[in-house]
């Protein structure tokens, strides 16, 4: 079994935050789709970059400045390989997974779309790949449309193939949903999206840190997410394109960095990934990512994913025997996360209890109005599994649910 | 198993939050307005008769957290009857008890809020629930045209 080699002890006691007692009791972290907790190295790359390397990048011809681009620089080429691009140039660093939709939307969907124009979406989207479009649709004239999931929180396949057309030219997507856990056929809706020459954007947010991505193979033209969900830090997040769509796309920001030339008359804008990291990005966050990366290569994210899949069949499985609680969210493909509702108890009062029991969830809307409305439900309470999460704190939250119970005078 | 009762959720808040007091619809009435919490995506909406300065009526609508739910039925409750001017004052204080601290308030305002809406309170100690137990006051507050300054729904707790 994969879990019982799975170095569950040495993992836990490299994060040191693990450690720090909530309300006198130990902490349960269950949050994890919201942000995970970082490792040491992850925190010490970043102590080390402002000790050791500290320089501003691209622009002095002094050691440090050399020092400081060469970490940006190898953090990118990191970057690349994680998700598996072509090259390093269809790598941009942005502050994270919304901006890097934002990137998308204003730089190639805005110049090109058209009155008319179609963009498509899904019903679980999370508000930052939902927003972006609509600023699209009120400069452009062009339309939203949703493709629906069904009760177990699956894309309705027939009702995708029914939206897509002619006219459609972007098919936004999230590879996994932070409210449901549902993983999207993202290989399977860009080869129907080709058919029609439409672009495939995807919100690859709670993908990255939790199953390998390759996005030669699943094909997509556009890839975001953010470091901070995969134990690296805030700030820092990711957009790959296609080098043949940013080759012909316009700048997102102007200013230093993003040149070749500037006169009064005319700028000639650097070339991509450059053309669209304007001004001082974040240095040290983007090396900190990249250690984030090697601490999860050495691990090895096949160990991950089967440990975090180990994780949610057993909680799958308690929660189910739970009574007067269910599971919002049934994909026959799920990644770790469990979204669920307690008869009589809203949810808001679940994390407020449990939290009293060190345990750490996320409760309400998720960033997915749209996705609530849909499933009848005001807001769930939602647990999200990490690398570090262990069987004996599912025991625990088990156990806090039954306190919330009694609490509210629920017979168990 | 021993269970401690945090003290937000004691008996009283929990009575009126899972069986509301005065959840209905009024129709028809004088004033009415739609509360949300764009934090949690709760609504609440509230109903008032007033006639001659005074809440002859007053109900809500909506479903939510038992935080937000105890809080609509013991203001519901406290308000009816009650001249324009009172449920203004008191108002200010309900804001005071749970965003600074109760112990400051006179003792005039303590007995118009009285024991129960004091115990909610407490709720300061969860920032993040202050939304909770404020959202139908200030719907209230929305539907009366109390309200004098415009809020920032995420900045203040
Ligand atoms: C699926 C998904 N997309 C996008 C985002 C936005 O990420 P960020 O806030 O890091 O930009 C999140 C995180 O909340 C998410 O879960």
């Amino acid at each position: 079994m994969a879990s019982s080699i799975f170095p569950i002890t040495t993992i836990r006691q490299d994060f040191p935050i693990l450690h720090k007692p909530v309300h006198g009791k130990p902490l349960i972290y269950l949050d994890n789709a919201a942000t995970t907790q970082k490792p040491k190295k992850v925190i010490e790359a970043l102590v080390a970059f402002y000790e050791q390397s500290n320089a501003n990048i691209h622009r002095g011809v002094h050691a440090l400045s050399e020092c400081s681009t060469q970490k940006y620089e190898a953090a990118r080429e990191k970057v690349r390989a994680w998700v598996h691009a072509k090259s390093t140039d269809e790598i941009i660093f942005t502050k994270g997974t919304t901006e890097a939709l934002n990137l998308v939307a204003e730089s190639w969907a805005r110049p090109q779309l058209h009155k008319g124009d179609e963009i498509l979406l899904t019903e679980m989207e999370h508000h930052s790949n939902i927003v972006p479009w609509q600023f699209v649709c009120q400069k452009t004239g062009a339309v939203l449309k949703v493709v629906p999931v069904n009760n177990q929180g699956e894309l309705v396949w027939e009702e995708f193939l029914k939206r897509l057309g002619r006219r459609t030219k972007i098919v936004a997507v999230t590879h996994v949903s932070n409210t449901l856990g549902t993983v999207n056929p993202i290989a399977s809706i860009v080869k129907k999206a080709k058919e029609v020459g439409a672009v495939v954007v995807v919100d690859g947010a709670q993908a990255v840190a939790h199953i390998p991505v390759d996005v030669q193979t699943l094909g997509c033209d556009f890839y975001a997410f953010s470091g901070h969900k995969m134990y690296g830090p805030t700030g820092i997040g990711v957009l790959y394109g296609k080098a043949e769509h940013l080759e012909r796309m316009e700048p997102y920001q102007g200013g230093g960095d993003m040149i070749r030339s500037v006169t009064f008359d005319k700028t000639e804008y650097a070339p991509p990934p450059f053309k669209f990291e304007a001004g001082t990005p974040p240095i040290s966050g983007a090396v900190a990512l990249g250690a984030a990366m090697e601490t999860l290569s050495q691990i090895g994210l096949e160990a991950i994913a089967s440990h975090e899949h180990s994780l949610l069949d057993y909680a799958t499985q308690k929660l189910r025997e739970e009574k007067g609680l269910s599971i919002i969210g049934q994909a026959k493909e799920k990644g770790g996360i469990i979204s669920f509702v307690c008869e009589g108890v809203h949810p808001h009062d679940i994390g407020t209890l449990l939290d009293e029991e060190g345990i750490a969830i996320r409760a309400g809307h998720h960033c997915t109005m749209p996705l609530m409305k849909r499933l009848g439900v005001p807001g769930t309470a939602r647990i999200s599994f990490a690398l570090y999460n262990t069987k004996e704190e599912i025991d625990a939250l088990v156990e806090g649910l039954h306190k919330v119970r009694k609490v509210f005078s629920i017979p168990s | 198993m021993n269970i401690e009762i945090p003290e937000l959720y004691q008996e009283v808040i929990l009575g009126h939050g899972k069986n509301p007091r005065n959840q209905r619809r009024l129709n028809p009435c004088t004033h009415t307005y739609e509360g949300f919490n764009p934090l949690c995506g709760d609504r609440v909406t509230v109903y008032l008769v007033v006639e001659q300065d005074i809440i002859q009526d007053i109900s809500f609508e909506g479903a939510g957290c038992v935080i937000s739910m105890a809080s609509a039925s013991l203001m519901t409750e406290l308000l009816k009857g009650k001249k324009l001017a009172w449920a203004k004052e008191v108002l200010k204080s309900f804001y005071h008890s749970v965003t600074q601290d109760f112990e400051s308030l006179s003792k005039e305002e303590k007995e118009a809020l009285g024991e129960k809406l004091l115990m909610l309170g407490n709720v300061q100690k969860y920032p993040m629930r202050v939304k909770c137990a404020t959202l139908v006051w200030h719907a209230v507050e929305e539907a009366l045209g109390f309200k004098q300054n415009e809020e920032n729904p995420y900045a203040t707790f």
